[in-house]
């Protein structure tokens, strides 16, 4: 990614925050006379906002070494309410139309399509160059879309009628399996995470997911968007911290259905598969997917995290 | 509201004459070798172990016991013979082949039921009339694939994995071997097959029709073995693909053992399916309903409908009915034509449900068992079984007994049943029969398994898919979304 930041990255996030500081950090360098009004970064867990209880932080600062953010260092428990939140949330969102799911995709590209600027200004604040910067946020906004239309769609693309030998109506249909752990691509901050996490949710599923490590503000600001998307509380749970230390927590869960790992470390991929046994999560590794481009999307994405199930009905009189 | 009748009448009066199938034409060889490279070769080791009737607890033949040096042989010959034959093959002719092999099981279809109930102990009524033409059927659907997987996964550009390692169950010996290879081969993979130690010898009858059929060498290798030769084929890193259908708890060790590989897995595990009968249902279509669901094949079935909940207004008489219909089941020798359950597959399997109905009723639930006779001939018998006053967190409900045994629950209200339902670890199947259509949709997109029979159960075909929500595995096998576990996209 790109080497400096601008200064002016930070005035528009001044602009267009609407949440409160409640914490003092030290002052951004300002050239205007007001004081800027740093945002406190916190989880985003059952639609809320609340502060990591382990009362933990970690430091992410600009190119410069200049602090950014005091981002919450995510725990254990902190992991175990965003899944208690994505299960309770899990049977509305599934048992929603798919029409409705797409609209309200379709309402995230909207929120997104409008802050536009603070989601360019932080991701150059914390290193992106502003060309780059400006075209994750276009392709993050027209992967929304395109997952907004595989909403009710998807279904007829993998379903299939089955002509049985017998005198049965015999159909299979996809279902979302249930929660979905998420470790969100490293990079692209913003892109990466919509692309890791919407095809879960597109096709039903509720998510748990760790943003990335290196651009973690971009993941609390879009938990703003989806909470001002008609997304209900639960669906998303974005948490920040290290994904060394929740590996485990994460995969070792008993209530979580599936688990994604967009990342190339082969330890991580040895441990996540290897305790994921005990409860036998899909395990979904996206290894080398380039998410700038076109093979970063497909209906395939939202596949990965379906079951197939087969009804099956005697036909007779 | 049904009314309450009086005692099911089955014409019981009548008395069977014993009716078995003629087993002359059955050549057996004395000892079984592997199958590598399209020959028949000793074990490196020189070891075989016999595999027995259970119906007599008599031996039918020896069987090679395949080391990792087997193993590895076999992965060799998948291996070359994936490079230098099948890979280059054009798809049709691949599909060919297969369309062949369909049509020589249904040309020797009697043998294989036979032997099938010979070695397996399952009644020949079941042999001949679900597994072996569920077999060549599932050969025959496949081989049609071969030239269209295009068609298939829309953009993708499918193609083939490799070698595939697949360790198949004891419990449809040949219907498991061709829900291996059939996608498998029609994908354009090898194969080495593991058979289950104790029914090998249809997979052995398999391999002699694979050389009739001139196959090319090495497209499919079958090994024999236990445990240690499973593991042999799963740890080999010359493997792309392990498909596996057995316990969950051996699942999970194939899940650990290839973590971080590039193995790509399938998992068919195990499942304790509820059974679902509200009292708008059918009646006596449903207690059918329940006796196939359970009693099919000894129970030894991953999707049974092990667990009966009964709306509780008709439990009374569902429960009476049901008794009325155990009772007309005949156990005994698999190769009767009258035979219901046949033996038990190994006296290992016979031990795990004898401890199951002693757990049973220790934990507080109430037996009942059909009266009938059972062979006194050292075969493995276990009559038909229930246990009421089943609750919840009992042992007999919760896991896998793989045998004749029902536990039977009761319920109120449609929401009680599906927590109930979907209250275990398993998710691979399902029963539910009412009357009300609106009903069946609602319980069927309720219930986490991903097979729901709906006013039926316990049936299969090729072109449906099959597998299991949660720990009952993953990867679908039959129909279209059973390409996918064996191509890369």
């Amino acid at each position: 990614m790109a080497k400096k930041t601008l200064k002016t990255a930070a005035k528009p996030l001044t602009k267009t925050s609407n949440k409160t500081a409640e914490n003092g950090h030290q002052e951004a360098p300002h050239t205007e006379t007001a004081l800027a009004v740093q945002k406190t970064y916190k989880l985003y867990i059952g639609g809320k906002f609340p502060r990591t209880e382990s009362g933990r932080f970690f430091k992410v600062n600009d190119p410069d070494g200049k602090l950014v953010a005091n981002m919450c260092r995510a725990s254990r428990k902190d992991f175990r309410n965003a899944v208690v939140a994505a299960r309770k949330a899990f049977g509305g969102w599934a048992g929603r139309t798919a029409y409705n799911r797409g609209q309200i995709i379709y309402r995230i590209a909207e929120m997104l399509e409008g802050r536009r600027a603070q989601f360019e200004a932080e991701l150059v604040q914390l290193g992106s160059d502003p060309k780059s910067a400006a075209q994750e946020v276009q392709a993050a906004i027209d992967r929304l879309i395109y997952y907004a239309g595989w909403a009710d769609k998807y279904q007829q693309v993998f379903s299939s009628v089955n002509p049985v030998a017998s005198s049965h109506f015999n159909f299979s249909v996809q279902e979302p399996t249930g929660v979905v752990a998420v470790f969100a691509p490293e990079e692209p901050g913003l892109l990466g995470l919509v692309s890791s996490i919407i095809p879960a949710i597109t096709g039903g599923n509720t998510v748990v997911v760790l943003a990335s490590e290196k651009f973690p503000t971009c993941a609390i600001t879009f938990g703003e968007v989806l909470q001002v998307s008609d997304v209900p509380g639960g669906v998303v749970n974005l948490l920040t911290g290290h994904q060394k230390e929740l590996l485990s927590h994460f995969s070792t869960h008993m209530d979580v259905n599936a688990m994604i790992y967009c990342g190339n470390d082969p330890q991580i991929s040895i441990t996540l598969q290897t305790s994921s046994a005990d409860n036998l999560k899909r395990t979904v590794l996206y290894p080398d997917t380039d998410w700038m481009t076109a093979s970063g999307a497909s209906p395939y994405f939202i596949l990965d995290t379906q079951e197939t199930k087969t009804t099956w009905h005697p036909v007779g009189k | 509201m049904p009314a309450i009748s009086g005692k099911m009448e089955f014409d019981t009066a009548w008395s069977y004459a014993p009716a078995p199938e003629n087993a002359d034409h059955i050549v057996l060889k004395k000892r079984y070798e592997l199958f590598i490279t399209g020959k028949f070769v000793k074990p490196q080791s020189g070891k075989y172990f016999e595999t027995l009737n259970p119906a007599t607890g008599k031996p039918l033949a020896k069987v090679a016991e395949g080391s990792e040096a087997d193993i590895d042989k076999a992965v060799k010959a998948a291996r070359k013979a994936y490079t230098n034959h099948w890979s280059k093959l054009p798809a049709k002719e691949r599909g060919k082949y297969i369309f062949r092999l369909a049509r020589m099981i249904q040309e020797r279809a009697r043998e294989f039921a036979v032997i099938e109930s010979l070695d397996g102990g399952k009644a020949i009524r079941e042999s001949k009339g679900v597994d072996i033409p569920l077999a060549a059927a599932h050969f025959f659907y496949y081989a049609g694939w071969a030239d269209k997987l295009n068609y298939a996964f829309p953009n993708t550009n499918p193609s083939s994995l490799g070698v595939a390692g697949q360790i198949i169950p004891w419990n449809f010996p040949l219907l498991m071997a061709a829900w291996k290879l059939a996608p498998a081969l029609a994908t354009g993979n090898t194969v080495v097959l593991k058979p289950a130690e104790t029914t090998p010898l249809t997979a052995m009858k398999l391999a002699e029709l694979i050389q009739d059929c001139d196959f090319p060498p090495g497209v499919v290798n079958i090994v024999t073995g236990a445990g240690a030769t499973g593991a042999a084929l799963v740890n080999h890193p010359d493997v792309d693909k392990i498909a596996f259908t057995g316990s969950t708890e051996v699942g999970k060790l194939i899940r650990r053992a290839t973590a971080g590989t590039q193995k790509k897995i399938t998992l068919e595990l195990g499942g304790k399916a509820a059974n679902i009968i509200f009292e708008d249902a059918p009646l006596d279509q449903a207690v059918e309903g329940i006796i196939n669901g359970i009693y099919f094949n000894q129970g030894h079935v991953c999707c049974a409908g092990s667990r009966l909940l009964v709306q509780e207004s008709v439990k009374e008489v569902i429960i009476r009915k049901l008794k009325d219909r155990m009772e007309t089941l005949i156990v005994g020798d698999p190769l009767d034509k009258n035979t219901d359950i046949g033996a038990i597959n190994s006296q290992q399997q016979l031990a795990t449900i004898e401890a199951y109905l002693k757990l049973g009723q220790a934990e507080g639930a109430e037996m009942f068992q059909s009266s009938c006779p059972v062979p006194q001939n050292g075969g493995y018998w276990v009559r038909p079984t229930l246990f009421l006053n089943a609750s919840q967190s009992h042992r007999i409900v919760q896991e896998e007994i793989f045998g004749p045994v029902l536990a039977v629950q009761s319920f109120r209200t449609v929401d009680e049943a599906v927590k109930k339902a979907n209250n275990t670890h398993y998710g691979l199947s399902a029963g539910v029969w009412t009357d009300k259509g609106s009903k069946i949709f609602q319980m069927t997109q309720k219930m986490r398994a991903g097979v729901i029979w709906a006013n039926t159960y316990n049936k299969f075909d090729p072109t449906a898919p099959f597998g299991g929500y949660k720990e009952s595995g993953f990867g679908r096998e039959g129909g279209l979304h059973g390409l996918m576990p064996y191509l890369k996209m």
